[in-house]
């Protein structure tokens, strides 16, 4: 208790509160941060949401400062300094980063309600989003697993992948650290025997593809051999519009997975 | 992998015993003949002179320069592999480097012997049929130096018995090409100012060409000419012009002195006009124009240098004012067609330019891929931006994006099909602003880009141009954007690798793949081609390794 408070009286924000910071550190934040994070640190392609007052790994700003500085083992959050390209930012910069986060932390006013108990009833029930996603190890595979989609995501951008699927398939990492840019397009092939398989796409080449089909058997096929190849960016999920499931009904699923990710 | 350090190391040499029978004088006869041999082969191999570098096509089994010759054509006049045999291509050696990050080296090959270098700066040189090594040598690097885009390093210059590196910290440095050892080593710039080198030199007549990096620190961009017997500096272009030169005027203020233009790929050489053409990159700060009005000469520009002043005959400014960071540092390809000899370059905006390369006049300027900054063009033919191209503080979506239409990676002109092979890629980017003071040493691009949802996915090509016309004749779509460079041949053949992994063998005449090899490593390096024993091999840097492949 003692060393934590030490700890954090040390690394106190010197620039807490201050505008001209918050400014300064909206650019160092476009610059640096950004292309994962977002404009307006709002959350992007693979960097969650920064203006949610709740953070996973950061409680105060001293942990922000670690966290931006040393990176997160074992996530795509690199330290600063590591991404190949020169020596990374100073202290100050750092400080006026997160003074900039702060700032748009209070400007945030999202709060998220909703049942979280009817929400995860149509997650494995009605809503049929089981079938294909998983949460907490349970579901299916062949969509992209949602335990931690509320940390990564806006809630807007979880509302808008239910109703609209095929607007923005998931995103694939960019390039820099891509080892595997899954982006769940659809796919429908013909083998040479005539059987013809529909599914997601698992990962791709010129001359190969890899396949889960919607009984999650996954199929390692030669493109030359195939009598048809046929890739859509039409998304395998069906589009939920408010006949299916009503607004209410969306924000106790956004409301589920967000008490998932809080835990 | 444990540093060398500044040592070169041999390996796999096998010691030489004393016979203990053997009498003193035998022994001694033999020392001196050993000596005589070895003085003999010394003198008779790894010698490149500049005879030889003008009349490479004249020894096609070697490939001395990073294009292959002065003229940029990437083009082999091997043919024993050829569109017919070349489905029986098999990988023939694979080198592991120990090296991480982007490996985008362009292998030498001189009378049997490959040398390259790899991320981290290490250099080395292998046995050409093999992949065995003979030598290794990494630089010790500071911990703090500033390469704009990783750790890399895109190959050496080969003149006399040497071979030639730049380092990360800005250091040039010549190499014995028979031990490794280092011959001289000199400082061209600070590194701590945001100085380095990642590109492979050039030898000229007896002088070693070599460009800086550091577009993204705010450097004064130039580039210099070394003596390659004793390491002096002969001469430096400063590609940002000082007070009282001309083109200085096209910076506001003092933005001059943190003007950019650096100069970071190799450019080629014309012996019949003693003319380089080197290209140039971005002004500083990359996508923000504010502060250096002006039209920032001779950033995004094809210089003609004399090679033995360094003085400019001509320059052509591609992007005038850049705020996309597109770099013109694509290679500038000497070729003649219609009776007219042209350079040719495929530009990262996005346009594919052929000048008169004794005037360099404009001749032609088009689109051969995505463009939105454009719709029309100067009185000499040259694209203009339009009004809405600039990036602005909530963002603009802008094609090409901020990688380019293409990038550093080399292209190939195959003088029997007539036509200019590409990488290219469609994407666009939405440019922000993000006004940024400069700091000596300090990252410095004063905005921000990110990938356009609008135009998900971003798409990935090899595509032919012909020269005469601009007009893109074929396309071959890869399934993501690839780094890779092209290789032509005199087999009909066209090489190139993707982000996936493949080395591609294409039919020259039609961009059907005809062979494919799967190396298990990303590819960000362009292929060359070379003969040992009268066996022809193709061999290409990906992932951590070079590999060499030859027919079955």
């Amino acid at each position: 208790m003692l060393l934590g408070f030490v700890v954090v009286a040390v690394a106190q924000n010197p620039l807490a509160g201050d505008p001209k910071a918050a400014k300064a550190g909206e650019y160092e934040f476009r610059i640096n941060c950004a292309l994962c994070h977002g404009l307006g640190a709002r959350g992007g392609g693979r960097g969650p949401d920064l203006t949610r007052a709740q953070k996973k790994h950061a409680h105060n700003d001293a942990e922000m400062f670690q966290i931006i500085s040393s990176g997160i083992p074992g996530t795509a959050m690199p330290a600063n300094g590591t991404n190949g390209q020169g020596v990374g930012m100073t202290d100050e910069e750092i400080w006026q980063i997160i003074t900039y986060i702060g700032s748009q932390e209070t400007k945030s006013s999202v709060k998220i309600t909703g049942d979280v108990a009817h929400g995860k009833a149509l997650f494995f029930g009605d809503g049929n989003c089981s079938l294909c996603h998983m949460v907490s190890g349970n579901g299916g595979r062949l969509g992209p697993d949602l335990t931690s989609v509320a940390g990564s995501r806006t809630r807007e951008a979880i509302i808008d992948s239910i109703r609209n699927p095929s607007r923005r398939l998931a995103w694939g990492l960019t390039e820099a650290t891509k080892e595997f840019p899954q982006e769940y397009e659809s796919v429908t092939v013909v083998t040479a025997e005539g059987k013809q398989i529909k599914g997601v796409i698992l990962n791709e080449d010129s001359f190969t593809v890899q396949i889960m089909d919607p009984g999650e058997h996954i199929h390692l096929l030669e493109k030359d051999k195939l009598k048809s190849f046929q890739k859509s960016r039409e998304s395998a999920m069906p589009k939920y519009d408010a006949d299916v499931l009503s607004d209410k009904d969306v924000q106790d699923i956004v409301a589920f997975l967000a008490n998932v990710e809080a835990k | 992998m444990k540093a060398q350090g500044e040592s070169s190391k041999h390996l796999g040499r096998r010691e030489r015993r004393e016979h203990p029978r053997r009498s003193q004088r035998d022994y001694r006869r033999g020392i001196f003949l050993f000596l005589l041999i070895a003085l003999l082969s010394r003198y008779s191999a790894a010698q490149v002179t500049f005879e030889r570098l003008v009349n490479s096509s004249k020894e096609p089994q070697n490939w001395m320069t990073y294009s292959g010759d002065y003229s940029g054509k990437r083009f082999s006049p091997l043919n024993q592999i050829n569109a017919t045999n070349a489905p029986n291509m098999v990988a023939k050696w694979v080198y592991q480097t120990g090296a991480t990050g982007k490996f985008e080296t362009t292998p030498l090959v001189v009378d049997g012997t490959l040398y390259a270098t790899a991320p981290d700066d290490r250099a080395f040189a292998l046995d050409a049929r093999t992949g065995r090594p003979i030598w290794m040598y990494q630089r010790q690097l500071p911990g703090d130096i500033r390469p704009c885009c990783g750790r890399v390093n895109r190959g050496l210059a080969i003149l006399g018995g040497k071979v030639f590196l730049g380092t990360l910290d800005a250091h040039v440095i010549a190499l014995d090409a028979e031990t490794g050892a280092v011959v001289w080593d000199v400082t061209a710039a600070d590194y701590r100012t945001g100085h380095s080198f990642t590109v492979a030199p050039l030898a000229v007549k007896n002088l070693i060409v070599i460009g800086i990096s550091g577009g993204e620190y705010g450097i004064r961009g130039f580039i210099d000419a070394y003596d390659a017997d004793s390491g002096e500096r002969k001469w430096r272009f400063y590609t940002v012009p000082g007070p009282g030169e001309p083109g200085h005027d096209t910076w506001e203020g003092d933005s001059w002195k943190v003007g950019g233009a650096p100069a970071w790929n190799t450019g080629t050489y014309d012996p019949s006009t003693n003319q380089i053409f080197w290209p140039t990159g971005n002004p500083s700060p990359s996508n923000r124009g504010e502060g250096r009005a002006g039209d920032n000469l001779y950033s995004n520009s094809l210089l003609a240098l004399n090679a033995d002043s360094g003085k400019l005959n001509w320059y052509f400014q591609f992007t005038k004012h850049d705020e996309h960071d597109w770099d013109a540092t694509q290679v500038p390809v000497l070729l003649d067609a219609g009776g007219k000899k042209l350079i040719a370059q495929a530009d990262r905006n996005g346009f594919f330019y052929t000048l008169d390369r004794t005037t360099g006049k404009l001749l032609s300027a088009t689109s051969y891929a995505k463009t939105t900054w454009t719709d029309s063009k100067d009185t000499d033919g040259r694209p203009v931006a339009n009004q809405n191209a600039s990036p602005t503080l909530e963002g603009h979506t802008v094609c090409p994006g901020a990688l380019g239409a293409t990038n550093y990676m080399p292209p190939t002109y195959d003088p029997q099909s007539g036509l200019f092979y590409v990488t290219a890629r469609d994407q666009c980017d939405i440019f922000s602003t993000a006004p940024q003071p400069y700091e000596a040493g300090h990252a410095f691009y004063g905005s921000a880009y990110f990938p356009s949802e609008e135009a998900e996915p971003y798409l990935g090509f090899l595509k032919a141009i012909d020269p005469a016309t601009g007009e893109v004749k074929h396309k071959f779509q890869h399934t993501s954007p690839t780094w890779s460079g092209v290789l032509s041949t005199a087999g009909g053949l066209v090489f190139s690798g993707d982000a996936e992994g493949n080395f591609i063998a294409f039919d020259a005449t039609s961009l059907k793949p005809v062979w494919h090899f799967q190396m298990g490593g990303a590819v960000y390096a362009a292929p060359i081609a070379f003969a040992v024993d009268g066996k022809e091999y193709v061999a290409i840097a990906a992932g951590s390794a070079v590999y060499a492949f030859g027919l079955r």
